[in-house]
């Protein structure tokens, strides 16, 4: 027999009445909440160095975060880089990202956008070129153009937002698809706010954020 | 080697004091840049000397390594350096003796290798430093950059494999750069968290010309660190505090880290909280103390895991809530308001949500907390609870005279036997939790071990690193069990020929103990893999190496072969022959509650 050491057994202690849920947050155990997951738009501004993307990638594989996209280019200034960072994770999920990314050393400014930034996504789209007449009209009216077509097919590029994109490509279906290649999203804060610098602060998105169907006024 | 090690003798006196003030130069150097502030300094010729030169500015006296061909031009350099580099046996054992040296020193330890398997080696202890966020600079060579990427020999794509496991690192691309990235690796290493840093140096890089002096240690721009918390959220948790009837500190490793664990006591004490700590965290308040409740989470006491549970306020500062500690996230602390004081946001909600989230200094915030916190909480009855638990779940252990030696009882002998101020070095498995539970810690920095990574053979390589930087009247003993030992043993070479006086107690049960008990627990007693069934016998191993050996196997041993073993004045090893059925109580079982920690194996 194994020893051990004595004092009151498990079931002889008092236990508390409260709980906590898997994100840590003390709750009601009669009304127990747990946050969904909600897809967001962050902007990284970094250091335009090597190795950075592979940091920024390898935290968020290691951390088992959700992404969706993420896209990056250099920006006005040539030292710097900006990587868009598209993400489905709920509340305290969002913002472990914002707070892992601000820990990496080359990173500036960390943010995450509202709902009205202006988000731009590009599509390559190759589809049988049974009804090239057809499909033009088609990517006119998604505002897209035929770059490329052959006897057998037709690439069409259409910009815009996610939900643009997805409509264009449900469309452009019933043609054939063959191939398609799409950027990720790339994003800018409106107006004068500036997206990244390095005194930005992250402002919570709302649910409204990017996951209403798509509308022709959206551009 | 041996014209070298009789430059500079560490454990002579009036040489080592010749090398500290040797150091006080560069020391000064820190202010503005080194060029023109030594006249007895020769200008950088190579990008290698411009590294050493990093090194020396930013006070470096110390540093662990082993030679090899993509790192000699720095180890070139070094050999005209004041500082005193340790040649280890094995890399591993390089990164967790710098790892070691920066816990005691409070300064980030230097580790160097060669490329390819030199830098593959560190990993284990880079890995260590990152999760323990032990301040640390490792270098490492590497192939000439035309190479890079070609499969060249020693090739290993360092920066690729060490990014997920440090705070930050880069790869050297210029000889006139190179020595400002090593520069900021230190300062890095050290500044806010503190973390492991790497600087992977291709050959062409060290062995290039260039006459840049390296600039005095500075983060880059990009680096914030917030040092005070919100007021508003201060004054917030201090009016909490107030009204808290069930108040109780957790003191992780922060606090140490942060210099916090004066400014602590004096909290607590004032207003008569129970502490409770983390395992990094053992030291920052003193364990013979009233108010002490010592060590929390899976082998924590059965009375702090109590007073986890049931506390209705619980102020964290400087831990992040790992999940040894934690247990299951439900039952967590589940009816305490947190204030979660740390210097790393990403640390604020992550495992345990804070309801009072202070980022900042450990120290700078424990001062502010003071000055907003009026009265103290009336917790009379709290207290007398917390004495209650104290003695219903007192660590008392059975010790009877007729069996093998119980692992509780050397472990206790030893603290007897040393001063307070006795650093401890471990490995890890069933050793290292009798070291946290049966010693009593009273002052930071006392506590060395691999916590968070949790890497066998951690407690000899890290004791050669605790004995350069600790005092030299401080005594340095190494718990350390059969297994760890065997992983770097090695280490045993460095010791002898570098003459350091330290103590390993080897509680020797012919068992990977900590996975046997668990066998017996959870997997019906099946010891695969865990039943050593024979091991060397190391007290005559260490005669071998040139180490005192000594060798325990009954009760009436243990006082004396104790005493003699701290008062050799060297290296030694006692083997311990232990109880092998003796298991680690209390127990919380992997997500398991923590006020239903298991006193025996059938209440698991």
């Amino acid at each position: 027999m194994k020893k051990g050491l004595e004092g009151p057994p498990p079931e002889d202690r008092p236990t508390p009445a409260g709980r906590r849920n898997k994100q840590g947050i003390r709750i009601d155990p009669e009304v127990e909440a747990t946050h969904e997951p909600r897809r967001t738009v962050i902007s990284a501004l970094v250091e335009h160095e090597p190795g950075v993307l592979s940091d920024v990638s390898g935290l968020f594989s290691r951390r088992q975060f959700n992404i969706e996209s993420l896209t990056v280019g250099p920006t006005e200034d040539d030292d710097r880089a900006r990587m868009t960072i598209v993400v489905e994770e709920p509340d305290p999920g969002i913002d472990q990202v914002k707070k892992q990314l601000r820990k990496l050393v080359p990173v500036i400014a960390v943010r995450e956008l509202e709902p009205d930034a202006m988000r731009r996504e590009l599509a390559l789209i190759k589809v049988d070129a049974a009804d090239p007449a057809q499909i033009a009209a088609v990517a006119e009216m998604y505002g897209g153009k035929t770059v490329d077509s052959s006897p057998q097919t037709a690439t069409v590029e259409v910009t815009g937002a996610r939900q643009k994109i997805e409509a264009a490509i449900e469309t452009f279906s019933q043609f054939g698809i063959r191939e398609i290649s799409r950027t990720g999203t790339t994003a800018l804060a409106r107006g004068t706010d500036p997206t990244g610098t390095a005194s930005a602060t992250a402002q919570p998105a709302d649910e409204a954020n990017h996951d209403e169907p798509y509308t022709a006024d959206d551009d | 080697m041996s014209e070298r090690a009789a430059k500079v003798t560490p454990t002579d006196e009036e040489q080592d004091d010749e090398q500290i003030t040797d150091s006080a130069a560069p020391d000064a150097a820190t202010e503005e840049p080194a060029a023109g502030t030594e006249t007895t300094t020769d200008p950088v010729t190579s990008g290698a000397e411009a590294v050493v030169r990093a090194l020396e500015n930013a006070g470096v006296e110390y540093a662990f390594g082993v030679q090899g061909g993509a790192i000699m031009p720095v180890y070139d350099a070094l050999y005209d350096s004041d500082i005193y580099h340790v040649t280890m046996a094995h890399e591993q054992g390089a990164a967790h003796a710098a790892d070691a040296y920066g816990i005691v020193s409070g300064e980030p330890g230097v580790c160097l290798a060669t490329s390819g398997p030199g830098a593959t080696n560190l990993v284990t202890g880079i890995a260590d430093a990152d999760m323990d966020s032990d301040p640390m600079l490792a270098l490492t060579g590497q192939v000439p950059t035309e190479f890079v990427g070609n499969d060249a020999f020693q090739e290993t794509d360092t920066t690729g494999v060490t990014t997920p496991i440090t705070k930050d690192n880069t790869f050297a691309s210029g000889s006139d750069t190179v020595g400002n990235d090593v520069s900021e690796a230190f300062a890095l290493a050290r500044e806010g968290r503190p973390g492991p840093t790497l600087v992977d140096l291709p050959k062409d890089v060290t062995n290039g010309e260039t006459d840049r002096e390296p600039d005095a240690p500075t983060v880059p721009d990009t680096y914030e660190v917030q040092e005070r918390a919100d007021e508003e959220i201060v004054a917030a948790a201090a009016e909490r505090i107030e009204n808290s009837e069930r108040p109780a500190l957790l003191l992780g490793g922060g606090v140490i880290k942060g210099e916090a664990s004066e400014a602590c006591r004096e909290f607590a004490i004032e207003h008569e909280i129970p502490v409770i700590t983390t395992m990094p965290g053992i030291g920052a308040f003193p364990e013979d103390h009233e108010l002490s409740l010592e060590m929390a989470g899976m082998h924590g006491t059965g009375y702090a895991n109590m007073a986890i549970t049931h506390c209705d306020t619980l102020i964290g500062i400087g831990t992040r809530f790992d999940d040894r500690l934690t247990g299951g996230i439900e039952t967590f602390a589940p009816e305490a308001e947190v204030i979660h004081v740390d210097i790393d946001p990403a640390e604020i909600s992550k495992n345990i949500h804070a309801d009072y989230p202070l980022i900042g200094d450990a120290e700078t915030v424990v001062e502010q907390l003071d000055e907003a916190v009026d009265d103290s909480p009336e917790a009379t009855k709290w207290r007398a609870q917390c004495q209650q638990w104290k003695s219903d779940y007192s660590m008392a252990y059975d010790a009877p005279k007729d069996k093998p030696v119980q692992p509780e009882f050397v472990v206790e002998a030893l603290d007897e036997a040393t001063d307070d101020d006795t650093i401890v070095t471990t490995g890890v498995g069933q050793h290292q939790m009798w070291a946290c539970q049966y010693w009593t810690y009273t002052e930071p920095r006392t506590w060395v071990s691999s916590h968070g990574l949790g890497a066998m053979g951690y407690g000899l390589p890290s004791a050669i690193g605790a004995r350069l930087a600790a005092d030299d009247d401080q005594d340095v003993v190494c718990i350390d069990g059969d297994g760890s030992f065997l992983m770097t043993m090695q280490g045993l070479s460095v010791a002898v020929r570098e003459d350091l006086d330290i103590t390993v107690a080897v509680l020797n049960n012919e068992y990977i103990g900590m996975v046997r008990q668990w066998q017996d627990a959870f997997f019906e007693g099946r010891h695969a893999a865990s039943d050593y069934g024979w091991m060397p016998e190391f007290d005559k191993l260490a005669e071998a190496f040139g180490a005192q050996g000594y060798r325990i196997d009954d009760y009436d041993d243990v006082a004396d072969t104790v005493a003699d073993a701290i008062a050799y004045d060297g290296p030694s090893v006692i083997d311990v022959h232990i109880d092998p059925d003796a298991n680690v109580y209390p127990m919380v079982p992997s997500g398991g509650d923590n006020g239903q920690f298991a006193l025996t194996e059938d209440q698991l």
